[in-house]
């Protein structure tokens, strides 16, 4: 069970208003998407639930608890690019979640754990299409198979929440269609709650459980950073949960 | 006609171009040094290539009466002697230090100024300070080349480690590593060809550091010998002996090119 609550939640840089007074409750295994204009604060909202920017103002709470201010390993996070590690093969890519959970000191597995280890790295590796590619290096790999590794490197380590950010921006609109069906796969594999940000309408319609829309309520034409975003739009969706699970 | 920069040299042709130039100074060595021998059979500036064969034979092939060693293999093992131990020491510098400063807030704000402020002292400078307080020894020599190369290398890899994409270093975070598991896996062999090219870059420097610490005070060494031939204006020693230094030097960077391109195939260019 992952919920996550938010709570007067404001983030200004300077005098500029970025966010401000989001509440929000999100139950376990939604996959909210969330959409607005550039510069909304929605990438911003994000980074504070991944713990790299703090709130100024207000909270988040996972199960009632409040967020560590420094990313771990209970959120995951893809980027839309440079997430992966180029001095890793693919499979040493996957590997490397497990290894650092597993040996503290070393960051490596040896004998019988890294042979569990490697075996559930090629279960995913298998899950995600990218078996033949396993000793390759991220530079070989096209950008779609790049956005894929860097999904299942995330949910490797089986993280509560996934937050995504803007992940399929870079790639062709045709390959956009296999890596939905890649991230509704895992993410009813993993029962995660996913956090998507992304600039594409439809997507968000078609993806999510809940959509939220960022947007200004308030705009003072002579002061533009007087007033932030807040969630105008809380709408949830019917879904792929049970579609895909009939599938 | 195309245009200049479209226009490509063949294979045999781009050889023989970068020949060239290699060719025309000798053969302007050779014209100059047979002209002025004709003039004057004893001049000592532009040696006859047999002259320059002759002292080669000696320096490389026979026994010196004096010290019973092989003059131009003991001078090239002090020398290189030196170099390695600096460079070595150079490197462990560089690495540790530029990785903590690349990674480490704290760090870079206690460290960092001092390192550049630091790299900014001419070694050549406190050449004596280190004659005086480490004596004329190797430890001299050695020191003074790690002075000269140690900080570049510190801030060399403290700003390559700083590069690294700030998504990489989050990423590894939410797969629950540690700072001490980010440096080990993420961080370290990612700067292991910045280390390499780093050396490559110091490698003139260094080179420049021995052979001043050499002539200033050494009895054996690359650097010590040309100085002290100098005095009998001994051009046939004085011109084999930058021959073969850069021939080691470039030897050296060849190597450390070999080496990157075989054990870090993953950071080829044109990722």
């Amino acid at each position: 069970m992952t919920q996550v609550t938010v709570k007067r939640l404001w983030k200004e840089f300077g005098s500029q208003v970025v966010l401000e007074n989001v509440n929000l409750h999100i139950d376990d295994h939604e996959f909210v998407t969330i959409v607005g204009a550039s510069g909304c604060g929605k990438t911003t909202f994000l980074r504070m639930l991944l713990g790299v920017e703090t709130p100024s103002r207000g909270e988040f709470l996972i199960d009632g608890r409040s967020l560590q201010s420094e990313p771990g390993p209970d959120r995951g996070i893809v980027f839309q690019r440079y997430s992966l590690f180029p001095h890793l093969t693919v499979i040493q890519n996957l590997l490397l979640g497990l290894e650092l959970r597993g040996a503290p000191l070393l960051g490596r597995l040896f004998g019988a754990p890294r042979r569990r280890a490697l075996e559930r790295a090629k279960m995913l590796l298998e899950a995600v299409g990218l078996q033949s590619s396993a000793d390759k290096y991220p530079r070989q790999l096209s950008g779609g198979m790049q956005q894929r590794l860097s999904i299942a490197q995330s949910v490797i380590c089986e993280p509560k929440i996934l937050l995504l950010d803007e992940p399929f921006g870079a790639l062709d609109p045709g390959l956009t269609a296999d890596m939905h069906e890649l991230i509704l796969k895992l993410w009813n594999m993993n029962k995660m709650t996913v956090f998507m940000v992304t600039h594409d309408l439809r997507e968000s319609f078609e993806l999510g459980t809940r959509l939220l829309v960022f947007d200004k309520v308030r705009v003072d034409p002579q002061a533009p950073d007087a007033y932030g975003a807040t969630i105008t739009f809380n709408i949830p969706l019917k879904g792929h949960r049970t579609a895909t699970a009939a599938a | 006609m195309r245009r200049l920069i479209n226009q490509q040299p063949g294979r045999a042709g781009a050889l023989l171009l970068s020949a060239l130039p290699f060719i025309l100074v000798v053969a302007a060595y050779l014209v100059c040094s047979n002209a002025r021998l004709a003039e004057n059979p004893g001049d000592k500036l532009l040696p006859a290539p047999a002259t320059i064969a002759a002292t080669i034979q000696q320096f490389a092939f026979e026994e010196d009466e004096r010290t019973g060693t092989y003059l131009l293999w003991n001078d090239t093992r002090a020398s290189l002697e030196r170099l390695l131990w600096a460079l070595a020491v150079s490197a462990l510098i560089g690495v540790a230090l530029g990785v903590a400063i690349g990674v480490v807030p704290y760090l870079r704000v206690t460290v960092a100024p001092f390192v550049a402020a630091v790299s900014l002292i001419p070694p050549l400078a406190i050449l004596p300070i280190l004659f005086i307080v480490v004596g004329l020894g190797e430890a001299a020599k050695i020191t003074l080349i790690i002075i000269g190369v140690a900080p570049i290398i510190v801030r060399d890899l403290a700003m390559r480690t700083a590069e690294l994409p700030r998504e990489q270093i989050i990423k590894a975070q939410t797969l629950g590593s540690s700072t001490w598991q980010l440096v080990l896996r993420v961080v370290l062999p990612q700067m292991w060809p910045r280390l390499v090219d780093a050396l490559r870059l110091t490698l003139g420097s260094a080179w420049l550091f021995l052979i001043a610490a050499e002539a200033i005070a050494s009895t054996e060494g690359l650097g010590y010998r040309i100085f002290l031939v100098r005095r009998y204006l001994a051009m046939d020693v004085i011109l084999p002996y930058v021959a073969w230094i850069t021939l080691l030097a470039f030897t050296m960077d060849w190597l450390l090119r070999l080496l990157r391109a075989k054990a870090f195939g993953w950071a080829e260019a044109g990722a």
